[in-house]
């Protein structure tokens, strides 16, 4: 072992049933460094962090940890958490209902007896030292995402940790608190910590990265020093392929062609909700592809919320061809051909326990209507079709959609959506939290759907993936619609510009 | 040649693990093991014999067909409870307290204000009609509690649980007519001519019922949703609040069949005892199935055979004279034994038990 590495896994070995995760993976992490861990979604990187903190055992392999000679094994993150392994998940694995103190020292009071007094006053003092906007009496659920995420790693901070993993910690934050969090993460390295860094930012690995070690398909393709790998590379290095430059993507499409003059496919005047936007007018043509962009919180999924009708509609009239039409409930909107894909997959998207199969299939079957059910061929055919169609990596179509990838979830839920052939799609995030291809075959799809005759309103947190993909878009600050951007004017500058309000 | 014998070990081990895993195992390894104690303790358990009984037709009987019989009404509640245990996540308790009500009814009905009436003051199918509409709107009201005030169902159908027998005692001034008009005995006992108890011919027909029910609609796909996530349920079309409410009308038509078997078995119901406790035991039939208690996925067939498993103890019990007031003590053992072992951290560690010996029967059969 190194003496500088804090570090070691020495030929990981993991195999799930029917998939090898991981295979003969190695693995170093220094003292005082930033890592990046790169991979598609199913390259095992979060396989590899979680045979690293014990929630999977590995099958072969050993991991070297500083100070000690001999292999340790990690058993249980408890036990991870002991010999300074800390993690920071993806999705919050907090308990929204204590306080945000509570949450920091769960599981780490010694004997019956705590002295909430002083676990009070430390978390403040930790809480004001990292400069995040919460009070350690305060509810952790009343907290938004990017500060309970920023607790997370507060919490895990404070454990002392030597190596501190942070598993896509940037996917819910806004640029501001990035770049707190950024800063934090220097501070740790300067004072010796090893941060491993998983994420689907190139940029963020950028900025903030001394090396990268790339897997793919569970096997380890190689570490690398960041400055000697260009992000060409990089991205080409994770393919396993090279890679035709993402910006050529839009030429296949022809917005020209969208005739603003002819009926909106769906209109909406003045459509007000209770989820804390202002009333807006909106419209989409046929084979349109538009946007709603704005800060995180800005009311851009509310806004998509209301038309699908998934929150209570208070005003307003809504136009569908230009026949008016109410829209209640989802199963309106989607009998009026309109999909929508949430933002937030895990609690809004897939069905945890269902199979493959019967997540693609469940709006269609439900449209189709309760006493209709498909036969068990038609829906293997249908599933089978998908699956092929959008190359979702999947045991079989009998697998259960909790136990794929994030971005194959995604897949399953755009399935879902494609199958039931709407009009008009609402993708609400559809690449957040997956891997360059699969963004990028995403980001494709939407365009040969428009080009099909279908309209689609795209919302991303990525500015340059909207300006991409859209041809319009509707710009929002604090939940009212502040300007409609189109053509030339569809620069990161201006949307920037709009975004931020006031004189540009 | 090495990486394939890696490749069958791992299939046959997976083979096992996917056998212990199977749901349905559990249910059928415990009854199994009943079948094989008393095949060992007493093969006469197992006899059947086809006399006459006291009405003096030829009739089955024996300890099988009296499980099958006696089973009867908990296989009808096992069926709606598992639907509410899938769509609601949780589980109804007042399907004992419900029976008697749904009893109660009928002998009201049929009994008018006499309570020992000469002949039927109203034909038996009117009475049974009037037993599940009842039966219906009490599981309705459970169904509102649940889905629309969004009470945890335990607590939603405490009320009930409490309530209930007073109600069903209410029903009938507190009184506990007869009825002796023969032909209302049948649907709890035999029909002359017929050598089984009805009772098995309504169950299979309920079973029938809900298995077309499964096939025909989306029940399943929806139950399972609504269990497993609402909001996305939600998102795609599906009302998640009728569901639940629904999941409970029909334990609702369950309480009121289960009810109807009750009454007919004895002419006459004690509200204070009638099905007591059968709220825990069709619970254990599903989580003897197999099926979460939390919601989501669930295996029918498995509910329904957890049922007979129950029933089968009990009846095991009864046979080798364990005191009536000790039977609950003896079942409960059994039932831990049985729940630990269906508890997936336990067949987790068989299947890999059963992975570590069966990979080395497949090297020394490829090695030959």
């Amino acid at each position: 072992m190194d003496n500088n590495s804090v570090l070691e896994m020495r030929g990981i070995c993991k195999y799930f049933p029917g998939v090898r995760a991981l295979q003969q993976v190695d693995f170093t992490l220094r003292e005082g460094e930033i890592h990046a861990l790169m991979g598609e979604n199913g390259a095992g990187k979060s396989t590899l962090i979680k045979v690293l903190t014990g929630v999977y055992h590995k099958d072969a392999g050993e991991v070297y940890l500083k100070g000690s000679d001999r292999p340790v094994n990690i058993r249980s993150p408890q036990e991870a958490q002991n010999i300074g392994i800390s993690t920071v998940y993806q999705e919050i694995t907090l308990c929204p209902n204590l306080t945000v103190a509570e949450n920091m020292y769960i599981g780490r009071t010694k004997g019956i007896f705590t002295d909430w007094k002083k676990i009070n006053a430390d978390a403040g003092k930790i809480l004001n030292d990292l400069g995040i906007p919460a009070i350690p009496g305060q509810q952790l659920g009343s907290c938004s995402i990017a500060v309970q995420q920023m607790i997370a790693i507060a919490r895990a901070v404070d454990m002392n940790c030597k190596v501190l993993i942070l598993d896509e910690p940037t996917s819910s934050l806004d640029e501001q608190e990035v770049s707190k969090l950024f800063k934090l993460m220097l501070d740790l390295k300067k004072k010796g910590v090893g941060i491993i860094f998983v994420t689907h930012f190139l940029e963020q690995v950028y900025e903030v990265c001394d090396r990268i070690t790339v897997l793919r398909d569970g096997m380890l393709v190689g570490e690398y020093i960041i400055e000697e790998l260009p992000r060409v590379k990089l991205v080409s290095k994770m393919l396993g392929k090279d890679f035709d430059d993402m910006a050529d993507i839009k030429s296949d499409s022809d917005t020209e062609k969208i005739d603003y003059s002819e009926t909106p496919v769906y209109e909406a005047k003045q459509l007000a909700g209770t989820t804390g936007i202002k009333p807006f007018d909106f419209s989409i043509h046929k084979g349109e592809v538009n946007g709603f962009t704005g800060l995180l919180g800005s009311g851009r999924s509310e806004c998509v919320r209301a038309i699908f009708g998934a929150d209570k509609v208070t005003g307003g009239e809504v136009l569908i061809d230009g026949k008016p039409v109410r829209i209640k409930k989802p199963l309106d909107a989607m009998k009026h051909g309109i999909s929508y894909l949430p933002e937030d997959r895990k609690r809004d998207g897939i069905v945890g326990d269902l199979s493959v199969r019967d997540n693609i299939i469940l709006a269609l079957q439900v449209m189709k209507g309760f006493f209709r059910p498909f036969s068990r061929a038609q829906a293997e055919e249908f599933a089978d079709q998908y699956i092929k169609l959008l190359n979702i990596k999947t045991a079989s179509s009998d697998t259960p959609i909790k136990s794929l990838s994030g971005g194959n979830q995604q897949k399953v839920i755009l399935a879902r959506w494609l199958l039931s052939n709407p009009v008009y799609l609402i993708l609400d995030e559809p690449t957040r939290g997956i891997d360059i291809g699969t963004k990028v075959e995403i980001q494709k799809l939407v365009l040969k759907l428009a080009a099909e005759g279908k309209s689609v309103t795209f919302i991303s947190s990525e500015i340059d993936e909207m300006i991409r993909t859209c041809s319009r878009l509707v710009v929002l600050r604090d939940g009212k619609v502040v300007g409609e951007l189109k053509g030339d004017e569809l620069t990161q500058n201006k949307i920037m510009a709009t975004i931020a309000g006031g004189e540009s | 040649m090495s990486s394939n014998t890696v490749k069958n070990q791992r299939s046959l081990g997976n083979m096992a693990k996917s056998v212990i895993r199977k749901q349905i195992f559990i249910p059928i390894a415990a009854l199994f093991l009943l079948v094989l104690f008393n095949l060992i303790a007493d093969p006469s358990f197992f006899q059947i014999s086809y006399q006459p009984n006291s009405e003096g037709f030829n009739v089955l009987s024996g300890n099988i067909i009296s499980i099958i019989d006696r089973a009867s009404e908990l296989v009808i509640l096992a069926i709606g409870m598992t639907l509410v245990t899938s769509a609601s996540g949780g589980q109804d308790i007042s399907v004992g307290a419900t029976i008697a009500i749904a009893g109660s009814v009928v002998l009201r009905v049929l009994c008018g204000s006499n309570t020992r009436p000469e002949t039927l003051q109203a034909p038996i199918i009117v009475a049974f009609l009037v037993c599940a509409v009842v039966s219906m709107i009490f599981g309705a009201f459970n169904g509102v509690l649940v889905s629309w005030f969004k009470i945890q169902p335990m607590v939603a159908t405490l009320i009930l649980f409490t309530a209930g027998r007073s109600i069903a005692a209410w029903i009938n001034n507190n009184e506990l007519p007869v009825i002796s008009d023969p032909k209302f005995a049948y649907y709890g006992n035999f029909i002359p001519g017929i050598p089984v108890p009805t009772p098995v011919f309504i169950s299979i027909l309920c079973m029938i019922a809900i298995a077309l029910a499964l096939k025909f609609t989306n029940l399943r796909l929806y139950c399972q949703s609504v269990g497993i996530n609402p909001n996305s349920s939600r998102l795609n079309g599906i009302n998640p609040q009728m569901i639940k409410f629904i999941s409970f009308v029909i334990l609702g038509l369950c309480v009121a069949v289960a009810g109807f078997i009750k009454v007919s078995r004895l002419s006459t119901i004690n509200y204070s005892v009638v099905a007591k406790d059968i709220e825990m035991d069709a619970i254990l039939a599903v989580a003897l199935g197999g099926n979460a208690l939390g919601g989501g996925k669930f295996n029918m067939t498995a509910s329904i055979i957890g049922a007979y498993v129950i029933q089968f103890l009990t009846t095991t019990l009864y046979k080798y004279d364990v005191n009536s007031e000790a039977i609950s003590a003896y079942k409960a053992v059994v039932v831990i034994i049985l729940v630990v072992l269906s508890a997936p951290i336990v067949r987790e560690k068989l299947g890999e038990f059963k992975k570590k010996i069966i990979p080395s029967k497949a090297v020394s059969k490829e090695a030959v």
